[in-house]
């Protein structure tokens, strides 16, 4: 470890992409890790998709601004093993086996559930799915991003799927459920942001959990609820770009994100209103922020997560359906 | 004063060209760079990419231009464009002779030309927000269920942008219009409409079609604006180009993202070179 330190010193830099300050406490983690090893983060397209990343690892392939290292969903990870350095951290036996790679060419960082924010001055106490169709919800109901591009919104149709008698391998409920949302008149479907939330233009939004709190929002009457019959959970992965220009500072980048430390990348997801992989373990050998862990959103039921081979097949439906049913 | 400079002015080429014997062609090479990296070299490397796989040539991608989804966006953004480019051309065409009867040198002309100069280049996220906000769902119409609805909900936003843009391209050709034509028709007897049916509108047609054709291509490109007004479906090119480059849910393709690119540099290819023949007629006239 000291030796590890030692070279990412030397290197002095690290090439992050795609990580929103307000994402899962970004903005801190980046901080922290900058202060504590004086090493500079460079910080590409924050708001890039995970596509995006693998994007950039192949077009700056070999220059100096070419990403160290990735935050991609599964989707995007597991067919890119390949561009990928297999690395495994200190604490490798605490992330559980079905959450990472064998080799370590990937690793689940943190996650999440989806759930509903909404504007709770305005709406009251939401429960239920079913009441986002009632007249009141005009023009404000929206997802995060469009479902045959982004995992989050993807995820949403498929929590409102599962709300709606669906299953992991069936989107097609989840579809026509939002296609009686824009029937209603209550499909918003702008880009959800803390701005169109403070400007009223989506006032309920289908997101992560640790996206949709009133900190992130920046609305203190935002409220967020996990529907009790359709909890759906996910994961992100971080990899290591076989090619990166970094290479010490990438490695100490995922050391750092997975040390179970007080100021360590565990912890300060948690304390971004995220999961950490580690989240069990931590919770058993004392090392979590337990105050972190008690904000987080209460969940009732049993979580279900989308397999590859599910998401692949959700997507393909949506792409034949999803323009159909929302235009 | 001003004889003694155009003196001086004179003296200088005749000097400089007995040191400098540079080829005549070298003016342009500043020009010739910028075409080439701004438009020529994007060019090549969409028209490489649409024909091109990992392993080589392969035309078949280009066959995804037959696809019944991919021809949807090329409808919606042809919809669009021709809606916006009409109603645009229309209004910007009746407010720039309301312009152009007025005092030439008077406030409300210049102040309607700065405010379309700005106007024609506000779009965006910014005029998109500033619309639903104001008057959108959050503002006025916040029971309508047209707002978010294609294309009469973008139609409004994208006017905005057209009309002024409409007005700066065919004021000139308004300006043209000469006095004395106006009179000759009336010293033959011509009334208001004889003389725009066989005088005025002749000669501002090849001017207002070319107008529409630009009105056309400035909405066929615009992609920032109509994605901050929604970004869950797309409903056009630009859009879907969007997806297919950065989907990450396992649709991204590269391939399909360059060949809806060509297919946009054909049609804008064709518009433009339609543009160019009917300013060379127009032209003729309004000098």
């Amino acid at each position: 470890m000291a030796a590890l330190i030692k070279a990412a010193k030397k290197e002095g830099q690290l090439n992050v992409i795609a990580l929103p300050p307000t994402w899962a406490n970004y903005g801190t983690i980046i901080k922290t890790f900058e202060q504590k090893y004086g090493i500079k983060v460079n910080s590409a397209n924050p708001d890039g998709s995970s596509q995006d990343e693998v994007n950039a690892i192949k077009q700056e392939n070999g220059t100096a601004a070419a990403p160290d290292v990735v935050d991609v969903g599964l989707a995007i990870a597991v067919p890119n093993a390949s561009l990928f350095a297999p690395y495994k951290v200190a604490t490798w036996n605490d992330i559980p086996t079905a959450q990472k790679d064998s080799t370590g060419a990937w690793y689940e960082d943190y996650g999440g559930y989806m759930s509903v924010g909404y504007n709770s001055a305005k709406f009251g106490t939401i429960t239920s799915l079913n009441q986002l169709l009632g007249p009141k919800f005009k023009n404000t109901v929206a997802l995060n991003g469009d479902p045959t591009e982004a995992n989050a919104a993807l995820q949403g149709v498929e929590m409102a799927s599962i709300g709606e008698g669906g299953s992991l391998g069936n989107i097609a409920p989840g579809v026509a459920f939002f296609h009686k949302l824009k029937e209603a008149g209550n499909f918003s479907p702008i880009q959800a942001t803390g701005a169109t939330v403070k400007a009223g233009q989506t006032e309920v939004v289908f997101n992560w959990d640790y996206l949709n709190t009133a900190s992130v929002v920046g609305s203190p009457t935002w409220k967020v609820f996990v529907p009790s019959n359709a909890v759906l959970g996910g994961y992100y992965a971080q990899a290591i770009n076989k090619n990166a220009p970094h290479p010490a500072a990438a490695r100490l980048w995922e050391e750092f994100l997975f040390s179970q430390a007080a100021d360590g990348g565990q912890n300060l997801w948690l304390e971004g209103g995220a999961r950490p992989v580690e989240q069990p373990t931590m919770a058993s050998n004392g090392s979590i922020n337990s105050a972190a862990a008690a904000k987080l959103p209460p969940v009732s039921g049993t979580p279900v997560f989308m397999s590859l081979s599910q998401s692949t097949k959700a997507e393909n439906y949506l792409v034949a359906n999803w323009a159909k049913a929302v235009k | 004063m001003a004889v003694a400079s155009t003196t001086q002015t004179g003296a200088r080429p005749g000097r400089a060209g007995r040191r400098l014997a540079a080829p005549s062609w070298v003016g342009t090479v500043p020009f010739l760079c910028y075409v080439g990296i701004f438009l020529l070299l994007p060019t090549g490397i969409v028209i490489w990419g649409a024909v091109r796989n990992s392993t080589g040539f392969q035309f078949s991608n280009l066959k995804l231009l037959g696809n019944s989804d991919v021809r949807s966006y090329f409808v919606g953004s042809i919809e669009l464009s021709a809606i916006t480019a009409v109603v645009g051309a229309v209004l910007g065409a009746v407010l720039a002779y309301a312009i152009a009867s007025g005092n030439p040198d008077g406030a409300v002309r210049r102040f309607s030309l700065a405010g379309s100069g700005v106007l024609a280049q506000f779009g965006g996220v910014t005029l998109a927000f500033a619309f639903s906000a104001t008057i959108g769902p959050v503002g006025y119409l916040t029971q309508a269920s047209w707002f978010y609805d294609f294309p009469q909900g973008i139609v409004p936003i994208y006017v905005y942008f057209q009309v002024p843009l409409m007005v700066l391209v065919f004021l000139p050709a308004i300006d043209g219009l000469r006095i004395q034509w106006r009179e000759a028709s009336e010293n033959l007897g011509g009334s208001t409409w004889h003389y725009w049916r066989y005088v005025g509108g002749p000669l501002l047609a090849p001017a207002f079609t070319g107008a529409l054709l630009l009105l056309f291509a400035n909405a066929l490109s615009a992609f920032a604006t109509i994605q901050a007004w929604e970004n869950q479906i797309a409903y056009t090119v630009p859009q879907q180009i969007s997806v297919a480059i950065s989907s990450e849910v396992g649709t991204a393709n590269p391939s399909e993202a360059d060949v809806l690119a060509l297919g946009m540099v054909v049609m804008v290819a064709i518009i433009m070179t339609g543009y160019a023949l009917l300013q060379r007629r127009a032209a003729r006239w309004l000098r």
